[in-house]
């Protein structure tokens, strides 16, 4: 299990047991598994804050500017043409659950990076997505191999509702940090808050330290 | 814009409990120190078993910011660890932890024009904002269409239908109406130019009533928010 961390502002100490409530009959806690979350099996909820677009591959296409060397875009026969890479492991959403062992493929966003080169003073990302959504990244979490452009799930090509035909996948973070249908990707001098930063969520988002909200 | 989680955990002490449809209870709250919402943010509830495990479920808030309880209104699942305990084992005097309000997204400001659209047990964050039309005397801002199988089974249909929604029934025909899921004739009269829409229930509620807005009514999908419930207990 991993080591308990403080919830909340830190200062609150748990009140004490709710009454009468045992929760679920518990195995093991799977170490995979952050605190607060539960495992959803097989299910992959679907929750965004606005309607699913219609993209199709012709018309997509990804940018990588701001603080870099080369601003740059590929379109959707450009980014495959990159070397190809996957992710095989878990995500955990803010709404508490985690799914294991999924499968992403797609390119490493290190491979971007390369090409548009970011400057030193960029060490920030804000990912935009076609819906205009936004969610704000440290640099640092999108690199080094921790993050990719997918645009297939399980080897099937990603569905719309799940952000296709390509979404950013940040899986050590909450997975709103993982923006469905990304467009973009600018870095920043500074950090500037995103959709749901803006609305009370946390500017970084790691699972393992239930950093959920502004404060946490 | 309110920011959401201001202060972290809060006790809440149970006030009332009602169970006015038979997979749902109302949960009214007194919370100290609490910081008013918006008509459409959420709580979180989070309980603790004796061995330290916790579960914690976001809930929307039925009530209006100028209601001195804070009422939650909790759709029991079929085997919902946290609606379960909520639904049949929580009684008047218990404390239990929450957090909020959270989310600035899926709120209504009170002064803009709005088309609200529920399934379900999704109708409880437009709850919230009826009533705070109610309080403030705008109920002429607002338009309601509230959908689900049964009236019977519909949280809150009866405040909805006083104030004017229009109920759309897949299990039961209602005046003239047959049992139908919601359509585009549903919308139509409610629909005007202005509008924000909040349409709030499950993935495929929310998915289907968002195509009515943008494909059949044309709503540019920059004026529609939205809220789903996943499976989450």
């Amino acid at each position: 299990m991993h080591p308990h961390r403080h919830d909340g502002e830190g200062t609150t100490t748990m009140a004490g047991p709710t009454r009468g409530f045992l929760g679920r009959a518990r195995t093991p806690r799977d170490a995979r598994l952050p605190p607060g979350q539960y495992d959803t099996g097989s299910d992959w909820p679907v929750l965004t804050a606005e309607p699913t677009p219609r993209i199709s591959p012709e018309t997509w296409s990804i940018t990588v500017d701001g603080q870099v060397e080369t601003p740059t875009t590929w379109s959707w026969d450009e980014v495959h043409a990159l070397p190809a890479a996957e992710y095989r492991g878990d995500i955990h959403c803010v709404t508490t659950w985690s799914k294991f062992d999924t499968h992403f493929a797609g390119v490493s966003v290190d491979s971007l990076l390369e090409v548009a080169r970011p400057t030193e003073e960029g060490r920030f990302v804000m990912a935009t997505a076609k819906t205009g959504y936004t969610t704000n990244l440290p640099l640092d979490d999108v690199r080094g191999g921790k993050a990719w452009l997918v645009w297939e799930f399980d080897g099937r090509p990603l569905s719309l509702e799940h952000g296709g035909p390509v979404r950013l996948l940040v899986p050590h973070l909450y997975f709103w940090k993982s923006a469905k249908w990304v467009t973009r990707l600018t870095l920043m001098k500074r950090d500037q808050q995103g959709f749901w930063e803006r609305n009370g969520y946390h500017d970084r988002g790691d699972p393992w330290l239930q950093q959920r909200y502004q404060g946490d | 814009m309110t920011r959401a989680s201001r202060g972290g955990w809060r006790t809440a002490t149970v006030a009332g409990v009602r169970r006015p449809v038979a997979r749902g209870v109302q949960l009214r709250l007194d919370v100290a120190d609490r910081v008013d919402h918006l008509p459409g943010q959420h709580y979180v509830v989070r309980l603790t078993a004796p061995d330290g495990y916790t579960a914690q479920r976001s809930y929307s808030v039925a009530s209006a910011p100028s209601d001195p309880l804070l009422e939650l209104f909790v759709e029991r699942l079929d085997d919902g660890e946290v609606s379960g305990y909520l639904a049949d084992v929580v009684e008047p005097g218990d404390e239990l932890e929450v957090r909020g309000p959270i989310g600035g997204w899926f709120a209504w400001d009170g002064v803009s024009p709005a088309l609200l659209v529920g399934g379900g047990s999704g109708v409880v964050p437009l709850v919230a904002m009826v009533r705070h039309a109610v309080d403030t005397g705008r109920t002429d801002l607002l338009r309601v269409a509230a959908a689900g199988r049964t009236r019977a089974g519909l949280p809150y249909a009866d405040e909805l239908v006083s104030a004017g929604a229009v109920l759309a029934l897949s299990g039961e025909a209602t005046g003239v109406r047959p049992a139908s899921r919601l359509t585009a004739a549903d919308l139509v009269p409610l629909w005007e130019p202005g509008q924000t829409a909040f349409v709030c229930g499950s993935t495929a509620f929310v998915g289907a009533a968002t195509r009515l807005l943008t494909d059949d009514l044309g709503m540019p999908a920059s004026a529609v928010r939205v809220e789903q419930f996943g499976p989450s207990g």
